[in-house]
């Protein structure tokens, strides 16, 4: 795929082009693109397996923290799961708070993924435009939940905190100016030049290519493919709520922009719809400590894409395995697809268009054996001690180590 | 002998320059922050960005040639800083001129994007050889239209040297309305020149990290900032002299004046289109340049001689 | 239908309008009230019962018994999330979350702080 006369360039893992490590390999014939591979893995933290060192609890704390944009899609898929094992009836107005937090991420995430793409093709005043307005948002939830981003708004059986009147006329107006900000966004992107050239035509992935590879999200709505996890399986209170998918047939980048405006609108929709019929009641459903033994699959449609939530429980405080399949690992695979062909000055808005979170997608696979091409699944216990063992082949001194770390202990 | 030494270190030569440069980028960097509803840069950011750049340590990588490296800033700095002398500053006439300047003053402008070029190709590193050969690729594209406008400007004023044409055209204003498009045209060239948005392909940094200049640090990267910024006030002051020639015919001070007032209207719309636009693609920006902005030069030298032949003199 | 500049307008309207960026630190716009910031300990409340220590995702808060009935409050700074689940989980509501968010400093050893009865803050050491 790579050939050897051309000239090799490596976009990341740190590259300007980039918010989060990741490496591309891309061979470039003068400005065309021949060829591109992708390598994941800078951002992995351990998170699925340090999830089963904490109770239920605490891991919500730290799913919560897999990223920063899309925090509450982590936060409310696992919590869902855990309260479906243990067969806990979440209280209605929870179920519509839950929903205001999720809409109110959408918003600020597509306006954060507009000033991006802007920065992306030199439009450092879309920028500039797009965060002032995300900021509106972003007071909103600061006085909603106590926090700008990674919100701990959900616990185990409901939320913790409630929204008052007042509150809720601050939302109202809040979405009054966000709508108007947003109406003059969809008028600039369909009709500034410079914009419309950059962004049509580049990153095509068809129908086809887009059902075969398994996208997800905005990027497979802009190919026609009319999936949205609220409305296949809806969860908290979207099966009450009122609203359309928005799909596109455009195909390319500037198909994605339009279904991210559009989703925009149907978002201030949402946030309306929730604080006028939010019933009153309770907010938490006191848990159990111990969840029994059980296992779920849990999905929810972040900014993003779907995502997916797999908690196994055996009876005790702590979670057996919690895996976490985010909507970045099923889009990642059609970005070689759609730089094929392509110029280099496209690579950027390409990658920026599936809205790459690497924070998210990190996790652990499968095995693959380097000689032969088996691929094997192996205990967490058999990966560690396959890395004392090299170590030691390799001469590493464990006793210094040691005495380093209990050191270390000692002062924390 | 003393007056010469005069001109060329303190004004207008280096210290002016140096001088005029950073305010020059003080400006554009405050009104850009302003039309997108920020604070912008104090005023004295420019000076300290240089002062923090020589400050810095030099790191030269391992492949890359050290004397184009190292020779190359410079040879652009001394480029702009030389084409300032020959445009009229302080009145009709420039410190030095002769017939031809116009030619001197565009080729010496030219010289800094070879600079850049030849510096970014020595950098042996895939993003500096990557943005060389797109900043070559540029000067093809907005050198003909750029040429052109000023040229055309030059025959209907029947002198090829810049003190000429000023005083030429400060007697019959008149004449300056003809000059039009080639001001909107010479205007967007200036951009490509400078590589600024929408034309700031070369330097895209989030495609190439920083296109050329990669791989310069420290006191280097400083001179080529500066460069920059010689190169945006004698750019300008070159425009200003060519198409906006009022107020020439003054007292020097109040010549100067009219000059200072110029170059700042000429910075501002910089500013102003830089913050309108999104960045073109290398092929979209060729597109533009030979379908677009090279017939109306052509059209404005057409018009020019026609108007030279038409009336009397 | 589609033309280059269609943002010049703004743009021009925008020169005239207050900025929207502050220029901290001169100048501050504090954060709306229920913002999570650092914690405050009410130790005449406290009863040691630690459930605050078990529910702490990191490990950031440390209870310690100093005389009878008295308890004082240890605070890793540098480890709190500043979640608030301490506060949830307190049985008499001996925790509380102001809004101070402004905690950096140049010391790492400054980060741990002991809240105690008489409520003022020593750091450690």
């Amino acid at each position: 795929m790579h050939e050897s006369g051309d000239v090799k360039i490596p976009i990341g893992p740190q590259h300007p082009a980039l918010k989060e490590p990741e490496s591309f390999l891309i061979s470039l014939r003068g400005e065309k693109i021949t060829a591109s591979s992708v390598r994941l893995g800078y951002n992995h933290r351990g998170i699925e397996k340090a999830c089963e060192e904490r109770t239920y609890t605490q891991g919500l704390y730290l799913i919560e923290r897999i990223c920063g944009i899309c925090s509450h899609s982590h936060s409310t898929c696992f919590v869902q799961a855990v309260e479906e094992i243990a067969g806990l009836e979440v209280p209605a107005r929870a179920k519509y708070i839950r929903t205001l937090i999720a809409e109110l991420e959408r918003m600020h995430s597509h306006l954060l993924w507009l000033g991006v793409a802007g920065h992306e093709i030199g439009f450092d005043t879309l920028l500039m435009y797009t965060w002032r307005d995300r900021e509106v948002v972003m007071d909103l939830l600061a006085a909603l939940t106590g926090n700008r981003v990674n919100y701990g708004i959900n616990t185990i059986g409901g939320v913790r905190r409630d929204i008052s009147s007042k509150q809720k006329e601050e939302i109202l107006r809040a979405m009054d100016i966000l709508e108007d900000r947003t109406k003059y966004y969809i008028d600039l992107a369909k009709g500034e030049a410079t914009l419309i050239k950059r962004l049509q035509g580049v990153g095509i992935l068809s129908h086809e290519d887009a059902k075969k590879l398994d996208a997800v999200g905005p990027t497979a709505r802009a190919s026609g493919i009319e999936r949205d996890v609220r409305k296949d399986d809806p969860y908290a209170a979207y099966a009450e709520l009122d609203f359309k998918v928005v799909s596109v047939n455009n195909c390319d980048v500037y198909g994605r922009t339009l279904v991210r405006l559009g989703e925009l609108m149907e978002s201030f929709n949402l946030a309306r719809q929730v604080v006028r019929k939010i019933p009153e009641g309770p907010i938490l459903a006191k848990p159990p400590r111990k969840i029994p033994a059980g296992e779920v699959v849990s999905r929810y449609e972040a900014p993003r894409g779907e995502d997916l939530h797999y908690v196994r429980s055996n009876g005790t405080e702590k979670p057996d395995r919690v895996k976490v399949r985010a909507p970045t690992l099923a889009n990642i695979q059609s970005v070689s697809k759609m730089l094929e062909d392509r110029y280099l000055a496209d690579m950027p808005i390409v990658i920026a268009a599936i809205d790459p979170c690497f924070s998210c997608t990190d996790r652990l696979v499968a095995l693959r054996d380097a000689e032969s091409e088996k691929k094997n699944t192996v205990a967490w216990e058999t990966v560690r001690l396959k890395g004392i063992e090299w170590h030691k082949n390799r001469g590493t001194d464990f006793t210094s180590l040691n005495k380093k770390l209990t050191r270390l202990f000692q002062h924390a | 002998m003393l007056k010469a030494f005069f001109h060329i270190l303190i004004f207008p030569g280096l210290l002016f320059l140096f001088v005029f440069g950073f305010f020059a980028e003080y400006a554009d960097r405050k009104l850009y922050a302003r039309f997108q509803n920020r604070i912008g840069p104090p005023w004295f950011q420019p000076l300290a960005d240089f002062i923090k750049l020589i400050a810095k340590e030099e790191i030269i990588p391992e492949e890359a040639d050290v004397k184009f490296f190292k020779l190359m800033p410079v040879l652009a700095l001394a480029a702009s800083s030389v084409a300032i002398l020959y445009i009229p500053i302080w009145g009709e006439q420039a410190v030095f001129s002769f017939n031809g300047d116009v030619i001197v003053v565009l080729y010496l402008l030219t010289i800094p994007t070879f600079a850049y070029f030849l510096g970014g190709w020595y950098s042996r590193s895939v993003y500096s050889m990557i943005g060389a050969v797109r900043s070559l690729t540029q000067l093809f594209a907005y050198e003909v239209p750029l040429f052109l406008c000023i040229l055309a400007s030059a025959m209907l004023a029947d002198t090829w040297s810049l003190s000429g044409m000023v005083r030429f055209y400060s007697q019959h204003i008149g004449y300056w309305f003809c000059n039009i498009i080639g001001f909107g045209v010479a205007l967007i060239c200036l951009l490509g020149k400078l590589e600024k948005v929408p034309f700031d392909i070369p330097e895209a940094e989030t495609e190439i990290v920083a296109g050329s200049f990669t791989e310069y640090n420290g006191r280097l990267l400083a001179f080529i900032r500066m460069s920059f910024n010689i190169e945006t006030v004698a750019g300008a002051s070159l425009l200003a002299a060519v198409f906006l020639p009022f107020g020439l015919n003054l007292p020097p001070a109040a010549a100067f004046l009219c000059y200072l007032i110029q170059v700042f209207l000429i910075i501002a719309s910089i500013s102003f289109l830089r913050a309108l636009f999104a960045r073109l693609r290398l092929d979209q920006m060729i597109n533009l340049c030979w379908k677009y902005l090279a017939p109306l030069a052509f059209l404005q030298v057409l018009f020019n001689l026609t108007l030279k032949v038409v009336l009397p003199r | 239908m589609s033309r280059p500049g269609k943002i010049a307008r703004l743009l021009m309207q925008s020169i005239f309008k207050k900025p929207a960026t502050l220029n901290y630190p001169a100048q501050k716009s504090g954060m709306p009230e229920g913002f999570r910031g650092k914690l405050k300990f009410n130790a005449l409340m406290c009863i040691g019962c630690k459930m605050c220590m078990r529910d702490c995702p990191s490990g950031a808060i440390e209870i310690r018994k100093i005389g009878e009935k008295q308890f004082e409050a240890e605070i890793n700074l540098a480890k709190c999330i500043y979640c608030g689940q301490c506060v949830d989980s307190c049985l008499k509501k001996a925790l509380e979350i102001t809004a101070e968010f402004e905690l950096a400093k140049l010391d790492p050893a400054q980060l741990k702080v002991i809240l105690n009865a008489g409520n003022t803050e020593n750091p450690k050491g």
